[in-house]
């Protein structure tokens, strides 16, 4: 039995539409491409008897590179009654097309592959919020990886935002994969918690973001 | 610590305040509650000028104090009498700074004016403080400076007021950076400040609220922690507190207010990051502006400003039941919500903190409204998460000019609805 439709509370509805931002980078951003909120126009939440919650958002979102690039995108999230550690079900539409990527994708694709050393940076953005022009796909990249991380970890009381990559390490590879190890920090909204996660980041243009390995890292008590 | 104090001592000696010729820096050991006692007592002693570094905390922990010359013979007497020990850890404060100031390095220059002040760039404590200096010496009949407390750390804990005459007139409070990695909030503080000094004639709107409040501001609400961004971890929140011997650190001075104080909406864990401390008020940032609060008895408004989402929030965050105010406050910030809007189209949302944004108990303004502050509101600035505590410095500016506009509109409405 459904109840309902109900406008659910502005926080609920807020971390509701975060979820389905990041789930939403991690299926369409890429090093050239991030998607973040503009707006949400509408939220409602149902409950289901012995299933769940669901929720109905209407949202715009816009292109981090390509600011005036806006589409509207439906989602439905279900987030699971009593199986904490089941990642919530998002499905969404998006209206719209976003710009295609292809030519800055190889751009940055050969440009990573040419160096003569494996990249390494640290404290992307820095202390002041700056993010050096160069380090911009990387940090997007993480981006979608954390969208993955983020989605998988995600509650209806939590609210994840990637608040800053500690470390990135490009790792040798044989193949045709660009691979990344990242340590980054997420903040959690509700406990307000900086949590240090380390993601193992594969890409490839033609293939796209994989993440083949994350685990949260402990917090130094001090720190 | 020390680099960091003797900077401010650099920063006095150059404004003409104190030398610190002859002055000592005494290390003294409490090993029992006995000894601890006797050094309280020397506390009590205003004559002795006695600058602590180091608060006394507890037997056994070392206490720090910056001794005048004059001082000295008394307070080492005093110490020996009752066997409290003690060493000297600076021989001639006056010859240390002399001797910073003569190393040319990394230190950036202090601006002389506060027109000169770069107020699009993050700036640390040391440079605050001596902004703060500056916009007093620049504004005597408009702008004092009250110190309002001490931290855990022994930092002072100072406070603007903007006022053009009277007795404790009906005011206002605005502090920012009382979670101290929201570094837009303290830069914003700063931004305000100059902006009360410099519009205080010329806008019309400001000119009357001062005609008649006055205008508390707490530019860094938790030095202690602000510090630590800039040393040792930029996403540090809490105060820098030590309690019931766990290994964690500090206290979320927005959990540590007496009301709802311990529910649900904070944690009893030390290593929390929302941790509510071990009873209410514990925290000296806290307590301090409790005080005075209190003392002042006439606060009309109090706005505590925090980062990130963009929201205006009223209280109650430690419950569902709504303020008894809620319609007139709901009113204030849909104003205010478009006054901000009206500068950069930035959005924000706004309601009450509990339905708006989570949870909270032992909140600042859910304190400051039980105590009969009708106007009490918290901001949540830029931005919604793409940059969130590490805000890019080229939006302070934006951020503090849209967030005035709404702080005018809940200053003038508590002006125009005296209660």
């Amino acid at each position: 039995m459904e109840a309902p439709l109900q406008h659910s509370t502005t926080a609920a509805a807020g971390r509701a539409a975060a979820l389905a931002v990041a789930y939403l980078n991690h299926r369409r951003g890429g090093p050239s491409r991030g998607l973040v909120l503009r707006a949400v126009t509408t939220t409602t939440a149902q409950d289901i008897d012995n299933i769940g919650r669901k929720y109905h958002l209407k949202l715009v979102l816009e292109d981090i590179l390509e600011k005036d690039n806006i589409v509207n995108c439906t989602a439905e999230i279900l987030y699971h009654l009593g199986k904490e550690n089941a990642a919530p079900d998002v499905h969404f539409t998006i209206e719209g097309e976003l710009k295609n990527t292809d030519e800055q994708d190889n751009i940055f694709y050969n440009r990573i592959k040419s160096l003569k050393k494996e990249l390494v940076a640290q404290n992307i953005p820095d202390s002041h919020g700056n993010v050096p022009p160069e380090m911009e796909p990387i940090r997007l990249l993480a981006r979608v990886a954390a969208g993955y991380v983020i989605w998988q970890n995600s509650t209806e009381n939590t609210r994840y935002e990637l608040a800053q990559i500690k470390d990135v390490r490009q790792v040798k590879r044989s193949d045709d994969y660009l691979e990344f190890d990242y340590m980054v920090l997420l903040h959690e909204f509700v406990s307000q918690e900086i949590i240090p996660w380390q993601m193992t980041v594969l890409w490839h243009p033609q293939h796209g973001v994989k993440v083949t390995r994350n685990s949260r890292q402990p917090k130094h008590a001090e720190y | 610590m020390r680099g960091l104090v003797l900077l401010a001592a650099l920063v006095a000696a150059a404004a003409g305040a104190e030398t610190f010729v002859g002055h000592q820096v005494l290390r003294v050991l409490p090993g029992s509650a006995a000894e601890l006692r006797s050094l309280r007592e020397l506390q009590e002693l205003e004559h002795l000028q006695l600058d602590f570094w180091l608060a006394p905390r507890g037997p056994g922990a070392p206490v720090d104090v910056r001794v005048p010359f004059a001082s000295l013979q008394p307070v080492k007497a005093h110490l020996e009498a009752r066997g409290v020990p003690y060493s000297v850890m600076i021989e001639d404060v006056q010859a240390l700074v002399d001797q910073e100031r003569t190393q040319t390095g990394r230190r950036r220059l202090l601006p002389a004016s506060t027109d000169a002040f770069d107020y699009a760039a993050y700036h640390n404590l040391d440079e605050i403080y001596a902004f703060m200096d500056l916009l007093v010496a620049e504004n005597p009949d408009l702008v004092s400076k009250v110190e309002i407390g001490r931290t855990t750390e022994g930092r002072p804990i100072y406070v603007l007021k903007f006022s053009k005459g009277g007795t404790k007139r009906p005011a206002v409070w605005i502090d920012t950076g009382i979670h101290s990695r929201e570094w837009v909030t303290q830069a914003s503080g700063v931004w305000f400040a100059k902006a009360i000094a410099s519009d205080h004639e010329k806008d019309e709107g400001l000119a009357s609220i001062l005609a008649e409040m006055d205008i508390f501001l707490e530019i860094v609400t938790n030095p202690d922690g602000f510090v630590f961004t800039h040393t040792k971890n930029r996403l540090w929140r809490k105060t820098r507190s030590t309690h019931s011997g766990s290994l964690c650190v500090g206290v979320d001075a927005n959990r540590n207010w007496d009301a709802g104080f311990g529910g649900s909406g904070s944690s009893g864990n030390p290593c929390s990051d929302t941790y509510r401390g071990p009873y209410a008020n514990s925290e000296p940032e806290v307590k301090a502006i409790v005080d005075f609060v209190k003392n002042h008895g006439n606060i009309k408004a109090f706005i505590s400003i925090h980062s990130y989402s963009q929201l205006l929030l009223y209280p109650y965050g430690y419950t569902t039941t709504p303020a008894a105010d809620q319609k007139e406050l709901h009113q204030v910030a849909q104003k205010a919500v478009a006054a901000l809007a009206s500068a950069y189209g930035t959005a924000y949302e706004y309601g009450s903190i509990i339905t708006t944004i989570y949870e909270a108990s032992g909140g600042t303004i859910d304190w400051t409204y039980n105590q009969g502050i009708k106007y009490s509101f918290t901001f949540e600035l830029r931005d919604t998460g793409r940059y969130g505590f590490l805000l890019p410095a080229s939006q302070i500016i934006p951020t503090a000019q849209e967030t005035w506009l709404a702080l005018r509109v809940i200053m003038l409405h508590a002006l125009e609805h005296p209660y």
